[in-house]
């Protein structure tokens, strides 16, 4: 695509496309792919120049940004507001933990500790889920699909926190999958290096194939159909588009990346329980991508990081804030400042940036586009 | 015979702490288009108001006075942070709310602080036998049902004989016509807000009654949600009815789920989403909501 993409256009002409080809290409200009690869090879020699428990971090971010993705794709692209993300990641989760667990454990385990094997059936099962799921969505629209998706969040933590055979029970926990290729333990320090800076690069490399996968979907045939049916559902309906079809697939296809977010995000910390799967948590990502800005790949990931990196940062807060304390028990902490900010921040950037840090992103470059005539 | 009439007289005062909740839902609903999920807060907001109130001036006065303390904060949520968004798709608005929700909970719950507070209601656990029959029924109970029933009364008046009632149900049929017809649609926003944030708080007081005012006690407000999802977006008496009926629901679950153990404890807090999405399988704008009809 893009080798097409660079034969048809004239030079120093970015904005003029003379095949289909060449407009629908991902990096279809030069300084496009030139920052991508830049900010990928920064991203990968990043293990050499943080400490680890940075990179435990940003291995978070990434593998948020991945579910994020998925969220966006229903959301931003289908226009189908599911407040249910929660439950299709503890879907993944239990799916993936209960695959590679210890088959003598006290939980549900059967001991296939392959992330080849364990990380596409957490993202089969999940889109199995949302497939489940998908019937409800075709027949309701907007704030009912909303709330629906909502009860969904309530059904399967009251589900997960009984079923305590496979999670273990409310407040107990399980430990999640193990992460390991083909008896290559993943999560271990070795000769390649530490075990974040291990995490780091394979949450790294999953989250590029995740999006450069949702990417390609987005421009296919696929994508047009979910930009349509969030467009106007019933114009999209009237030229042909099967809208039971393509709201079924948006759910699939959106539930599949939580089940694979939800299987590796527990892998990190290596313990997770039932009450972690509320609706703070589909909160959260609903905040991801709005204020990443929806509709787009890369606002998704760029929200992701944002509210991932957060609480650490009004960690940070306390030092210039001399009256906040880090005691959960004293008020005002850091961490009620934490959840007033995810509150205020959603509300700041829906009234003032609708299309969020992408949008500020389109800004800062369409400024530079035409600098000196900046507007 | 007498555990079942039990369930069900318990059953419709829990409801009606849900009916008042989803009466402020739909007057919003109605009025903006738009659901409100900072309805919690403000729940949350008004029973702790009552329990910090109750004090120094009496259950009796503290009530009121906390209902419009927390319709002048519903009012100011309103004005600064839904208003510019009017014209703006509805789930983006939702989305508001509930960022609004989240902020406005840490900070009320930071006024709950560790202690239990009470809102110091004058019944308690106490309960009065229904003549004639052995029946128990819950003072509470009976006064949430009769306070419900006294202001979705006065409600139902104002809106059927007053000026304002009037204009606000005109803009909820057509705001447009409303507009040029001289209604201040801003001030029926306004209105509609405060209305639900006083409800809310109200619906707080008698949820928190006979028990303690905590952190969870917010979830009792997400339960309007399939409320009025059962009794249709749109329509006030699906408000009540679907509260009524969710109420008796959960707490005919709750009484009879020790047969259905497989089921697992406290089914019945999931009992109104599970009676959510079957009415919504049969009827997908609920038992008495308006079917939406689309141009393109």
């Amino acid at each position: 695509m893009t080798i097409a993409g660079r034969r048809t256009r004239p030079r120093g002409r970015p904005e003029l496309h003379t095949s289909y080809a060449s407009e629908l290409a991902l990096f279809d200009t030069r300084g496009k792919r030139v920052a991508v690869a830049g900010l990928l090879a920064v991203a990968l020699c990043l293990p050499f120049l943080l400490t680890d428990e940075w990179l435990q971090l940003l291995a978070l971010c990434c593998v948020a940004a991945i579910g994020a993705i998925g969220l966006g794709l229903v959301t931003g692209y289908a226009g189908q507001v599911s407040l249910g993300h929660a439950f299709f990641l503890a879907v993944g989760a239990y799916t993936a933990a209960a695959i590679s667990g210890d088959p003598d454990g006290r939980v549900i385990g059967f001991g296939v500790t392959n992330i080849a094997v364990w990380l596409p059936a957490a993202g089969l099962l999940a889109g199995l889920a949302g497939i489940l799921v998908a019937p409800l969505a075709t027949r309701l629209r907007g704030l009912y699909l909303a709330i629906v998706t909502l009860g969904l969040v309530f059904i399967g933590q009251h589900v997960f926190s009984e079923w305590s055979a496979l999670t273990g029970g409310a407040g107990v926990g399980r430990p999640a999958a193990t992460l390991e290729f083909f008896g290559q333990p993943i999560a271990a320090t070795g000769p390649l290096g530490t075990r974040d800076q291990k995490l780091y690069w394979l949450m790294l490399l999953l989250l590029l194939g995740f999006a450069l996968a949702a990417a390609n979907l987005a421009r296919s045939k696929v994508g047009r159909a979910f930009t349509a049916i969030r467009d106007r559902d019933i114009a999209a309906g009237v030229i042909g588009v099967n809208l039971a079809r393509y709201k079924t697939i948006a759910f699939a296809v959106s539930s599949a990346y939580a089940g694979c977010a939800g299987a590796l995000l527990y892998t990190i910390t290596g313990f997770f329980d039932p009450g972690s799967f509320s609706l703070l948590l589909s909160v959260q990502y609903i905040a991801m991508v709005l204020i990443g800005g929806a509709g787009t790949i890369s606002g998704a990931i760029a929200g992701a990081f944002f509210i991932t990196l957060l609480p650490r940062f009004t960690r940070e807060l306390q030092a210039w804030v001399p009256f906040l304390s880090a005691q959960p028990n004293e008020v005002p902490n850091v961490f009620q400042v934490e959840t007033i900010l995810y509150g205020v921040l959603l509300v700041v950037f829906l009234i003032f940036e609708p299309r969020g840090l992408f949008g500020i992103w389109v800004r800062v470059r369409n400024y530079w586009k035409t600098w000196p005539f900046s507007y | 015979m007498t555990e079942l009439a039990e369930s069900l007289l318990r059953g419709l005062g829990t409801g009606s702490v849900y009916a008042l909740l989803a009466l402020g839902f739909v007057i919003i609903y109605k009025a903006t288009r738009v659901i409100s999920f900072a309805q919690p807060a403000f729940m949350l907001a008004g029973a702790v108001l009552v329990t910090y109130l109750a004090g120094p001036v009496g259950f009796w006065v503290a009530v009121p006075v906390a209902a419009v303390l927390t319709a002048g904060l519903a009012l100011g949520v309103e004005r600064v942070a839904v208003r510019p968004m009017v014209g703006r798709p509805a789930f983006v608005v939702a989305i508001i709310t509930l960022g609004v929700d989240v902020a406005v909970r840490v900070v009320v719950n930071g006024f709950i602080g560790l202690d239990v507070r009470h809102v110091g209601d004058p019944w308690g656990l106490r309960t009065v036998a229904v003549p004639g029959t052995a029946i128990d029924l819950q003072q509470r109970h009976l006064a949430a049902l009769l306070a419900t029933a006294v202001l979705i009364a006065g409600l139902f008046a104002f809106f059927r004989y007053t000026r304002m009632g009037l204009a606000m149900r005109a803009a909820a049929y057509d705001q447009e016509a409303a507009l040029a017809q001289g209604v201040s649609v801003g001030a029926v926003f306004a209105l509609s807000w405060g209305l639900a944030g006083g409800l809310a708080a109200v619906a707080g007081t008698f949820a928190a009654a006979g028990a303690s005012v905590d952190a969870a006690l917010w979830l009792i407000a997400l339960t309007a949600l399939p409320v009025i999802i059962l009794g249709g977006l749109d329509s006030l008496p699906g408000a009540v009815v679907g509260g009524l009926a969710v109420g008796t629901i959960q707490e005919l679950t709750a009484s009879y789920q020790q047969h259905a153990p497989w089921l697992g404890g406290n089914v019945s807090v999931i009992s109104p989403y599970v009676l959510m999405l079957l009415v919504l399988l049969v009827r997908p704008y609920g038992l008495f909501g308006t079917r939406e009809v689309e141009r393109v």
